[in-house]
Protein backbone atom coordinates (compact mmCIF):
# COMPACT_ATOMS: atom_id res chain seq x y z
CA UNK A 1 0.00 0.00 0.00
CA UNK A 2 1.36 3.41 -0.93
CA UNK A 3 1.15 6.43 1.33
CA UNK A 4 -1.48 7.97 -0.96
CA UNK A 5 -3.62 4.82 -0.90
CA UNK A 6 -3.41 4.65 2.88
CA UNK A 7 -4.21 8.34 3.15
CA UNK A 8 -7.34 7.92 1.00
CA UNK A 9 -8.53 5.04 3.20
CA UNK A 10 -7.95 7.02 6.41
CA UNK A 11 -9.91 9.98 5.04
CA UNK A 12 -12.77 7.71 3.93
CA UNK A 13 -13.00 6.12 7.35
CA UNK A 14 -12.96 9.49 9.14
CA UNK A 15 -15.80 10.62 6.85
CA UNK A 16 -17.79 7.51 7.76
CA UNK A 17 -17.21 7.91 11.50
CA UNK A 18 -17.88 11.63 11.54
CA UNK A 19 -20.02 12.56 8.49
CA UNK A 20 -20.16 16.16 9.70
CA UNK A 21 -16.44 16.92 9.32
CA UNK A 22 -14.24 17.51 6.27
CA UNK A 23 -10.92 15.66 6.67
CA UNK A 24 -9.95 16.55 3.07
CA UNK A 25 -9.73 20.17 4.14
CA UNK A 26 -6.97 19.73 6.72
CA UNK A 27 -3.25 19.13 6.47
CA UNK A 28 -1.68 15.69 6.94
CA UNK A 29 0.25 16.85 10.00
CA UNK A 30 -2.67 18.49 11.79
CA UNK A 31 -4.05 16.84 14.92
CA UNK A 32 -7.57 15.73 13.92
CA UNK A 33 -8.71 16.22 17.51
CA UNK A 34 -7.90 19.92 17.25
CA UNK A 35 -8.64 20.49 13.55
CA UNK A 36 -11.84 18.42 13.30
CA UNK A 37 -12.94 18.29 16.95
CA UNK A 38 -12.70 14.50 17.04
CA UNK A 39 -12.54 12.92 20.49
CA UNK A 40 -11.15 9.72 21.97
CA UNK A 41 -14.27 7.80 20.89
CA UNK A 42 -13.76 8.93 17.28
CA UNK A 43 -10.09 7.86 17.34
CA UNK A 44 -11.15 4.53 18.88
CA UNK A 45 -13.70 4.06 16.08
CA UNK A 46 -11.15 5.04 13.41
CA UNK A 47 -8.63 2.46 14.61
CA UNK A 48 -11.34 -0.21 14.92
CA UNK A 49 -12.59 0.58 11.39
CA UNK A 50 -9.09 0.40 9.87
CA UNK A 51 -8.51 -2.85 11.74
CA UNK A 52 -11.68 -4.37 10.26
CA UNK A 53 -11.19 -3.03 6.73
CA UNK A 54 -7.51 -3.87 6.32
CA UNK A 55 -7.44 -6.90 8.63
CA UNK A 56 -4.37 -5.50 10.30
CA UNK A 57 -3.72 -5.35 14.01
CA UNK A 58 -2.97 -1.85 15.25
CA UNK A 59 -1.40 -2.12 18.73
CA UNK A 60 -2.78 0.20 21.36
CA UNK A 61 0.70 1.65 21.95
CA UNK A 62 0.68 2.95 18.34
CA UNK A 63 -2.75 4.57 18.69
CA UNK A 64 -1.17 7.97 19.32
CA UNK A 65 0.12 8.01 15.71
CA UNK A 66 -3.47 7.95 14.44
CA UNK A 67 -4.32 11.46 15.60
CA UNK A 68 -2.96 12.89 12.33
CA UNK A 69 -3.93 11.72 8.85
CA UNK A 70 -0.24 11.65 7.89
CA UNK A 71 0.72 9.63 10.97
CA UNK A 72 -2.02 7.09 10.31
CA UNK A 73 -1.16 6.82 6.60
CA UNK A 74 2.55 6.36 7.30
CA UNK A 75 1.83 3.67 9.89
CA UNK A 76 -0.45 1.80 7.46
CA UNK A 77 2.00 2.17 4.55
CA UNK A 78 4.74 0.62 6.64
CA UNK A 79 2.77 -2.14 8.35
CA UNK A 80 0.43 -3.15 5.51
CA UNK A 81 3.53 -3.94 3.40
CA UNK A 82 4.96 -6.07 6.18
CA UNK A 83 1.56 -7.65 6.74
CA UNK A 84 1.33 -8.66 3.07
CA UNK A 85 4.92 -9.92 2.93
CA UNK A 86 4.17 -12.09 5.94
CA UNK A 87 1.02 -13.53 4.40
CA UNK A 88 1.59 -16.64 2.26
CA UNK A 89 -1.62 -16.20 0.27
CA UNK A 90 -1.03 -12.55 -0.41
CA UNK A 91 -2.30 -11.71 -3.87
CA UNK A 92 -2.25 -8.53 -5.89
CA UNK B 1 -52.75 -9.05 22.57
CA UNK B 2 -50.89 -5.86 23.39
CA UNK B 3 -51.08 -2.29 22.22
CA UNK B 4 -48.04 -0.32 21.20
CA UNK B 5 -48.54 3.33 22.15
CA UNK B 6 -46.70 6.57 21.48
CA UNK B 7 -44.14 6.38 24.28
CA UNK B 8 -43.28 9.18 26.66
CA UNK B 9 -39.68 9.95 25.78
CA UNK B 10 -39.04 12.41 28.55
CA UNK B 11 -41.12 14.09 31.23
CA UNK B 12 -41.79 17.15 29.08
CA UNK B 13 -42.99 15.34 25.96
CA UNK B 14 -46.65 15.82 25.06
CA UNK B 15 -46.68 14.45 21.52
CA UNK B 16 -44.43 12.96 18.87
CA UNK B 17 -44.37 12.55 15.10
CA UNK B 18 -44.50 8.99 13.85
CA UNK B 19 -41.87 9.31 11.12
CA UNK B 20 -41.59 5.75 9.88
CA UNK B 21 -42.74 2.20 10.49
CA UNK B 22 -39.87 -0.28 10.41
CA UNK B 23 -42.16 -3.30 10.78
CA UNK B 24 -45.25 -4.23 8.86
CA UNK B 25 -48.38 -6.19 9.83
CA UNK B 26 -47.52 -9.86 10.20
CA UNK B 27 -43.87 -9.27 11.09
CA UNK B 28 -42.63 -11.14 14.14
CA UNK B 29 -41.18 -8.92 16.87
CA UNK B 30 -39.12 -9.67 19.95
CA UNK B 31 -38.50 -7.55 23.00
CA UNK B 32 -35.99 -4.83 22.10
CA UNK B 33 -36.76 -4.77 18.35
CA UNK B 34 -36.92 -1.31 16.87
CA UNK B 35 -40.31 -1.02 15.20
CA UNK B 36 -40.79 2.66 14.51
CA UNK B 37 -39.03 6.02 14.35
CA UNK B 38 -40.57 8.90 16.29
CA UNK B 39 -39.50 12.53 16.05
CA UNK B 40 -39.50 14.69 19.19
CA UNK B 41 -37.67 17.84 20.15
CA UNK B 42 -34.80 15.57 21.15
CA UNK B 43 -34.46 14.38 17.57
CA UNK B 44 -35.47 11.21 15.77
CA UNK B 45 -35.79 8.32 18.19
CA UNK B 46 -35.85 4.65 17.31
CA UNK B 47 -38.63 3.12 19.38
CA UNK B 48 -38.30 -0.38 20.72
CA UNK B 49 -41.10 -2.78 21.54
CA UNK B 50 -41.23 -4.56 24.89
CA UNK B 51 -43.37 -7.52 23.91
CA UNK B 52 -42.91 -10.61 21.85
CA UNK B 53 -45.47 -11.38 19.19
CA UNK B 54 -46.57 -10.27 15.75
CA UNK B 55 -47.48 -6.84 14.49
CA UNK B 56 -51.25 -6.85 14.07
CA UNK B 57 -52.62 -3.60 12.71
CA UNK B 58 -50.84 -0.31 12.28
CA UNK B 59 -53.26 2.24 13.70
CA UNK B 60 -51.43 5.43 12.80
CA UNK B 61 -49.73 6.11 9.53
CA UNK B 62 -46.32 7.68 9.18
CA UNK B 63 -46.32 11.45 9.15
CA UNK B 64 -48.89 12.00 11.88
CA UNK B 65 -48.23 13.85 15.11
CA UNK B 66 -50.03 12.11 17.95
CA UNK B 67 -50.17 12.64 21.73
CA UNK B 68 -48.26 10.42 24.13
CA UNK B 69 -50.31 7.31 24.90
CA UNK B 70 -52.06 7.12 21.53
CA UNK B 71 -52.27 3.50 20.33
CA UNK B 72 -49.96 3.15 17.32
CA UNK B 73 -50.20 -0.56 16.59
CA UNK B 74 -51.64 -3.77 17.92
CA UNK B 75 -49.21 -6.49 18.84
CA UNK B 76 -50.72 -9.95 18.63
CA UNK B 77 -49.35 -12.20 21.33
CA UNK B 78 -47.66 -15.36 20.16
CA UNK B 79 -50.35 -17.50 21.81
CA UNK B 80 -53.05 -15.54 19.98
CA UNK B 81 -51.21 -15.56 16.68
CA UNK B 82 -53.39 -18.26 15.14
CA UNK B 83 -56.59 -16.31 15.18
CA UNK B 84 -55.10 -12.84 14.91
CA UNK B 85 -52.61 -13.30 12.13
CA UNK B 86 -54.88 -12.47 9.21
CA UNK B 87 -53.36 -9.43 7.62
CA UNK B 88 -55.94 -6.95 6.53
CA UNK B 89 -55.42 -5.43 3.12
CA UNK B 90 -56.28 -1.93 4.25
CA UNK B 91 -55.90 -0.08 7.50
CA UNK B 92 -59.11 0.22 9.50
CA UNK B 93 -60.65 3.55 10.23
CA UNK B 94 -60.24 4.59 13.82
CA UNK B 95 -63.10 6.32 15.51
CA UNK B 96 -61.37 8.72 17.81
CA UNK B 97 -63.33 11.39 19.57
CA UNK B 98 -60.73 13.97 18.80
CA UNK B 99 -61.16 17.67 19.35
CA UNK B 100 -60.87 19.94 16.33
CA UNK B 101 -57.24 20.72 15.84
CA UNK B 102 -55.20 22.62 13.35
CA UNK B 103 -52.96 20.64 11.02
CA UNK B 104 -49.21 20.32 10.80
CA UNK B 105 -47.17 21.56 13.72
CA UNK B 106 -50.02 21.22 16.16
CA UNK B 107 -51.53 17.94 17.19
CA UNK B 108 -52.98 15.84 14.40
CA UNK B 109 -55.02 12.88 15.48
CA UNK B 110 -55.03 9.54 13.74
CA UNK B 111 -56.69 9.19 10.38
CA UNK B 112 -60.43 8.89 10.22
CA UNK B 113 -61.09 12.02 12.20
CA UNK B 114 -61.51 14.17 9.11
CA UNK B 115 -59.13 16.84 10.36
CA UNK B 116 -56.19 18.46 8.64
CA UNK B 117 -55.56 18.78 4.92
CA UNK B 118 -56.59 15.80 2.85
CA UNK B 119 -53.45 14.10 1.62
CA UNK B 120 -52.42 10.72 0.29
CA UNK B 121 -50.29 8.59 2.63
CA UNK B 122 -47.34 8.87 0.22
CA UNK B 123 -47.68 12.65 0.10
CA UNK B 124 -47.92 12.85 3.88
CA UNK B 125 -44.83 10.69 4.33
CA UNK B 126 -42.81 12.59 1.73
CA UNK B 127 -43.82 15.95 3.22
CA UNK B 128 -42.74 14.76 6.66
CA UNK B 129 -39.40 13.64 5.26
CA UNK B 130 -38.84 17.00 3.63
CA UNK B 131 -40.16 18.98 6.56
CA UNK B 132 -42.89 20.56 4.45
CA UNK B 133 -46.00 21.78 6.24
CA UNK B 134 -48.96 20.20 4.40
CA UNK B 135 -51.09 23.25 5.20
CA UNK B 136 -48.88 25.24 2.81
CA UNK B 137 -49.30 22.77 -0.07
CA UNK B 138 -51.99 23.22 -2.71
CA UNK B 139 -53.64 19.92 -3.57
CA UNK B 140 -54.42 18.87 -7.14
CA UNK B 141 -56.23 15.62 -6.34
CA UNK B 142 -59.95 14.94 -5.93
CA UNK B 143 -61.57 17.57 -3.69
CA UNK B 144 -58.21 19.33 -3.44
CA UNK B 145 -56.47 16.35 -1.80
CA UNK B 146 -52.71 16.68 -1.68
CA UNK B 147 -50.89 14.12 -3.80
CA UNK B 148 -47.26 13.17 -3.98
CA UNK B 149 -46.72 15.38 -7.06
CA UNK B 150 -48.00 18.38 -5.10
CA UNK B 151 -45.46 17.80 -2.36
CA UNK B 152 -42.70 17.39 -4.96
CA UNK B 153 -43.74 20.67 -6.57
CA UNK B 154 -43.73 22.41 -3.18
CA UNK B 155 -40.26 21.03 -2.58
CA UNK B 156 -38.97 22.45 -5.89
CA UNK B 157 -40.47 25.84 -5.07
CA UNK B 158 -38.73 26.11 -1.73
CA UNK B 159 -35.91 28.67 -1.89
CA UNK B 160 -33.34 26.18 -0.66
CA UNK B 161 -33.65 22.52 0.14
CA UNK B 162 -32.47 21.88 3.65
CA UNK B 163 -30.51 18.71 4.08
CA UNK B 164 -29.36 18.06 7.61
CA UNK B 165 -28.21 14.56 8.49
CA UNK B 166 -27.38 15.38 12.11
CA UNK B 167 -29.49 16.35 15.08
CA UNK B 168 -31.67 19.45 14.98
CA UNK B 169 -29.42 21.82 16.91
CA UNK B 170 -31.94 24.60 17.38
CA UNK B 171 -34.48 22.18 18.87
CA UNK B 172 -31.69 20.69 20.98
CA UNK B 173 -30.67 24.13 22.20
CA UNK B 174 -34.26 24.84 23.21
CA UNK B 175 -34.44 21.53 25.08
CA UNK B 176 -31.15 22.26 26.88
CA UNK B 177 -32.28 25.79 27.72
CA UNK B 178 -35.60 24.58 29.15
CA UNK B 179 -34.07 21.81 31.26
CA UNK B 180 -31.12 23.84 32.55
CA UNK B 181 -33.24 26.92 33.34
CA UNK B 182 -35.62 24.75 35.32
CA UNK B 183 -32.66 23.13 37.09
CA UNK B 184 -31.07 26.43 38.12
CA UNK B 185 -34.47 27.85 39.11
CA UNK B 186 -35.67 24.91 41.19
CA UNK B 187 -32.72 22.81 42.35
CA UNK B 188 -30.61 23.99 45.31
CA UNK B 189 -27.30 22.69 43.99
CA UNK B 190 -24.23 22.09 46.10
CA UNK B 191 -20.88 21.10 44.62
CA UNK B 192 -18.02 18.89 45.75
CA UNK B 193 -14.77 18.15 43.95
CA UNK B 194 -12.18 15.48 44.57
CA UNK B 195 -8.76 15.11 42.91
CA UNK B 196 -7.08 11.72 42.83
CA UNK B 197 -4.22 9.76 41.30
CA UNK B 198 -5.26 7.66 38.30
CA UNK B 199 -1.94 5.79 37.78
CA UNK B 200 -3.30 2.38 38.80
CA UNK B 201 -6.40 2.75 36.63
CA UNK B 202 -4.50 3.85 33.53
CA UNK B 203 -1.80 1.21 34.06
CA UNK B 204 -4.46 -1.50 34.20
CA UNK B 205 -6.18 -0.04 31.11
CA UNK B 206 -2.92 -0.04 29.08
CA UNK B 207 -2.32 -3.64 30.04
CA UNK B 208 -5.91 -4.65 29.22
CA UNK B 209 -5.86 -2.93 25.82
CA UNK B 210 -2.40 -4.21 24.84
CA UNK B 211 -3.74 -7.76 24.74
CA UNK B 212 -6.82 -7.05 22.67
CA UNK B 213 -7.65 -6.17 19.05
CA UNK B 214 -9.02 -2.64 18.56
CA UNK B 215 -12.76 -3.45 18.77
CA UNK B 216 -12.30 -5.16 22.16
CA UNK B 217 -10.46 -2.31 23.84
CA UNK B 218 -11.81 -0.01 26.53
CA UNK B 219 -11.76 3.74 26.96
CA UNK B 220 -11.46 5.37 30.38
CA UNK B 221 -15.04 6.60 29.92
CA UNK B 222 -16.40 3.05 30.27
CA UNK B 223 -14.58 2.61 33.60
CA UNK B 224 -15.88 5.95 34.84
CA UNK B 225 -19.47 4.98 34.00
CA UNK B 226 -19.16 1.63 35.75
CA UNK B 227 -17.61 3.13 38.89
CA UNK B 228 -20.30 5.80 39.12
CA UNK B 229 -23.11 3.30 38.50
CA UNK B 230 -21.87 0.92 41.20
CA UNK B 231 -21.40 3.78 43.66
CA UNK B 232 -24.88 5.19 42.93
CA UNK B 233 -26.41 1.81 43.66
CA UNK B 234 -24.92 2.04 47.15
CA UNK B 235 -25.85 5.71 47.70
CA UNK B 236 -29.54 5.56 46.82
CA UNK B 237 -30.34 9.15 47.81
CA UNK B 238 -28.37 10.28 44.75
CA UNK B 239 -30.15 7.97 42.30
CA UNK B 240 -33.78 8.66 41.39
CA UNK B 241 -36.27 11.43 40.75
CA UNK B 242 -37.53 14.47 42.58
CA UNK B 243 -41.20 15.35 42.07
CA UNK B 244 -43.95 17.28 43.85
CA UNK B 245 -44.25 14.35 46.25
CA UNK B 246 -40.56 14.62 47.13
CA UNK B 247 -37.66 12.36 46.30
CA UNK B 248 -38.16 8.77 45.17
CA UNK B 249 -35.05 6.61 44.95
CA UNK B 250 -34.85 4.29 41.96
CA UNK B 251 -34.04 0.62 42.52
CA UNK B 252 -32.18 0.57 39.18
CA UNK B 253 -29.33 2.69 37.88
CA UNK B 254 -30.01 4.10 34.41
CA UNK B 255 -27.04 6.30 33.80
CA UNK B 256 -27.40 9.37 31.58
CA UNK B 257 -24.24 10.07 29.61
CA UNK B 258 -23.61 13.59 28.39
CA UNK B 259 -22.54 13.45 24.74
CA UNK B 260 -21.22 16.60 23.10
CA UNK B 261 -22.35 17.28 19.53
CA UNK B 262 -19.74 18.79 17.25
CA UNK B 263 -20.75 22.31 16.31
CA UNK B 264 -22.65 22.79 19.56
CA UNK B 265 -25.30 21.00 21.50
CA UNK B 266 -25.46 18.24 24.01
CA UNK B 267 -27.62 15.22 24.66
CA UNK B 268 -27.65 12.83 27.60
CA UNK B 269 -29.02 9.48 26.43
CA UNK B 270 -28.92 6.78 29.06
CA UNK B 271 -27.43 3.34 29.53
CA UNK B 272 -29.96 1.19 31.32
CA UNK B 273 -28.90 -0.95 34.29
CA UNK B 274 -25.37 0.39 33.90
CA UNK B 275 -24.28 -1.09 37.24
CA UNK B 276 -25.05 -4.64 36.03
CA UNK B 277 -23.12 -4.44 32.74
CA UNK B 278 -19.56 -5.70 32.30
CA UNK B 279 -16.92 -3.19 31.21
CA UNK B 280 -16.95 -4.52 27.65
CA UNK B 281 -20.76 -4.35 27.52
CA UNK B 282 -20.63 -0.80 28.84
CA UNK B 283 -17.99 0.11 26.23
CA UNK B 284 -20.19 -1.33 23.48
CA UNK B 285 -23.24 0.58 24.79
CA UNK B 286 -21.28 3.80 25.09
CA UNK B 287 -19.86 3.45 21.61
CA UNK B 288 -23.26 2.84 20.02
CA UNK B 289 -24.86 5.61 21.99
CA UNK B 290 -22.24 8.24 21.10
CA UNK B 291 -22.36 7.26 17.42
CA UNK B 292 -26.16 7.37 17.25
CA UNK B 293 -26.43 10.57 19.26
CA UNK B 294 -24.07 12.38 16.91
CA UNK B 295 -26.13 11.20 13.94
CA UNK B 296 -29.31 12.43 15.61
CA UNK B 297 -30.63 8.90 16.17
CA UNK B 298 -31.82 7.87 19.60
CA UNK B 299 -33.49 4.73 20.85
CA UNK B 300 -36.49 4.97 23.12
CA UNK B 301 -34.78 3.00 25.90
CA UNK B 302 -31.88 5.47 25.80
CA UNK B 303 -34.18 8.46 26.05
CA UNK B 304 -36.27 7.03 28.88
CA UNK B 305 -35.51 9.02 31.98
CA UNK B 306 -32.07 8.46 33.43
CA UNK B 307 -31.77 8.19 37.22
CA UNK B 308 -28.51 10.22 37.34
CA UNK B 309 -26.00 11.55 34.81
CA UNK B 310 -22.26 11.48 34.17
CA UNK B 311 -20.50 14.27 32.27
CA UNK B 312 -16.89 13.68 31.28
CA UNK B 313 -14.74 16.25 29.51
CA UNK B 314 -12.61 13.62 27.78
CA UNK B 315 -8.95 14.07 26.96
CA UNK B 316 -8.95 17.61 25.57
CA UNK B 317 -10.92 19.38 28.26
CA UNK B 318 -9.85 21.23 31.37
CA UNK B 319 -9.13 20.18 34.91
CA UNK B 320 -12.64 20.12 36.31
CA UNK B 321 -16.28 20.93 35.69
CA UNK B 322 -19.19 21.86 37.94
CA UNK B 323 -22.11 20.24 36.13
CA UNK B 324 -25.78 21.20 36.28
CA UNK B 325 -28.30 18.58 37.42
CA UNK B 326 -30.74 17.36 34.78
CA UNK B 327 -34.20 17.51 36.41
CA UNK B 328 -35.96 15.52 37.77
CA UNK B 329 -32.66 13.80 38.69
CA UNK B 330 -30.93 14.75 41.94
CA UNK B 331 -27.23 14.36 41.12
CA UNK B 332 -24.67 14.56 38.35
CA UNK B 333 -21.06 13.41 38.46
CA UNK B 334 -18.41 15.20 36.40
CA UNK B 335 -14.92 14.13 35.35
CA UNK B 336 -12.31 16.63 34.20
CA UNK B 337 -9.51 15.69 31.81
CA UNK B 338 -6.64 13.57 33.08
CA UNK B 339 -3.71 15.90 33.80
CA UNK B 340 -0.06 15.12 34.53
CA UNK B 341 0.50 16.88 37.85
CA UNK B 342 2.88 16.88 40.81
CA UNK B 343 1.56 14.56 43.49
CA UNK B 344 2.75 13.83 47.01
CA UNK B 345 3.30 10.20 47.90
CA UNK B 346 5.12 8.78 50.92
CA UNK B 347 8.47 8.87 49.14
CA UNK B 348 7.98 12.52 48.23
CA UNK B 349 6.70 14.42 45.20
CA UNK B 350 6.16 12.56 41.93
CA UNK B 351 4.39 13.35 38.66
CA UNK B 352 1.14 11.42 38.23
CA UNK B 353 -1.89 11.35 35.96
CA UNK B 354 -4.51 13.05 38.12
CA UNK B 355 -8.24 13.42 37.58
CA UNK B 356 -10.76 15.67 39.29
CA UNK B 357 -14.18 14.15 39.91
CA UNK B 358 -17.01 16.46 40.87
CA UNK B 359 -20.52 16.06 42.16
CA UNK B 360 -23.48 18.39 41.95
CA UNK B 361 -26.15 17.31 44.42
CA UNK B 362 -29.74 18.40 44.97
CA UNK B 363 -29.97 19.54 48.59
CA UNK B 364 -33.65 18.58 48.69
CA UNK B 365 -32.64 14.93 48.36
CA UNK B 366 -29.08 14.55 49.68
CA UNK B 367 -26.24 16.23 51.57
CA UNK B 368 -22.57 17.02 51.19
CA UNK B 369 -21.35 14.54 53.78
CA UNK B 370 -22.78 11.58 51.90
CA UNK B 371 -21.81 13.25 48.63
CA UNK B 372 -18.18 13.26 49.76
CA UNK B 373 -18.42 9.57 50.62
CA UNK B 374 -19.89 8.92 47.18
CA UNK B 375 -16.95 10.63 45.45
CA UNK B 376 -14.46 8.72 47.62
CA UNK B 377 -16.23 5.49 46.74
CA UNK B 378 -15.90 6.34 43.03
CA UNK B 379 -12.17 6.90 43.55
CA UNK B 380 -11.85 3.56 45.31
CA UNK B 381 -13.75 1.70 42.58
CA UNK B 382 -11.63 3.31 39.85
CA UNK B 383 -8.42 2.42 41.69
CA UNK B 384 -9.31 -1.28 41.50
CA UNK B 385 -10.47 -1.59 37.88
CA UNK B 386 -9.98 -5.37 37.82
CA UNK B 387 -12.92 -5.60 40.24
CA UNK B 388 -15.24 -3.41 38.15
Amino acid sequence: MTYEEARTIVIEEIETIAPDVAPVAIGDAEDVREALDLDSMDIYNLIAALHMRLEIDIPDRDAAQFVTIGGAARWLEEHAARHRAGSAQGSD
Amino acid sequence: MGTFVMPSLGADMAAGTLVEWLKQPGDAVEQGDIIAVVETDKGAIEVEVFEKGHIGELLVEAGNVVPVGTPLARIDGSEMAGEQSSIRPAQPEIKTAAPRVAPARQLVFPRGTGQGPRASPAARKHAAELGIDLATVKGSGPDGAIQLVDVERAERMRPEAVSDPGPDLSAMRRAIAAAMSRSKREIPHYYLTHRFDLSATLGWLDHYNAERPPPGRLLLGALQLKAVAVALKEFSEFNGFYSKEGFAASPDVHLGTAVAIRGGGLAAPCIRHADTLTLSELMESLRGLVTRTRRGQFRSSEIADATATVSSLGDRGVESLLPVIYPPQVSIVGFGSVMQQPWAVEEGPVVCPVITASLAGDHRANDGHRGALLLRRIEQLLSEPDKL
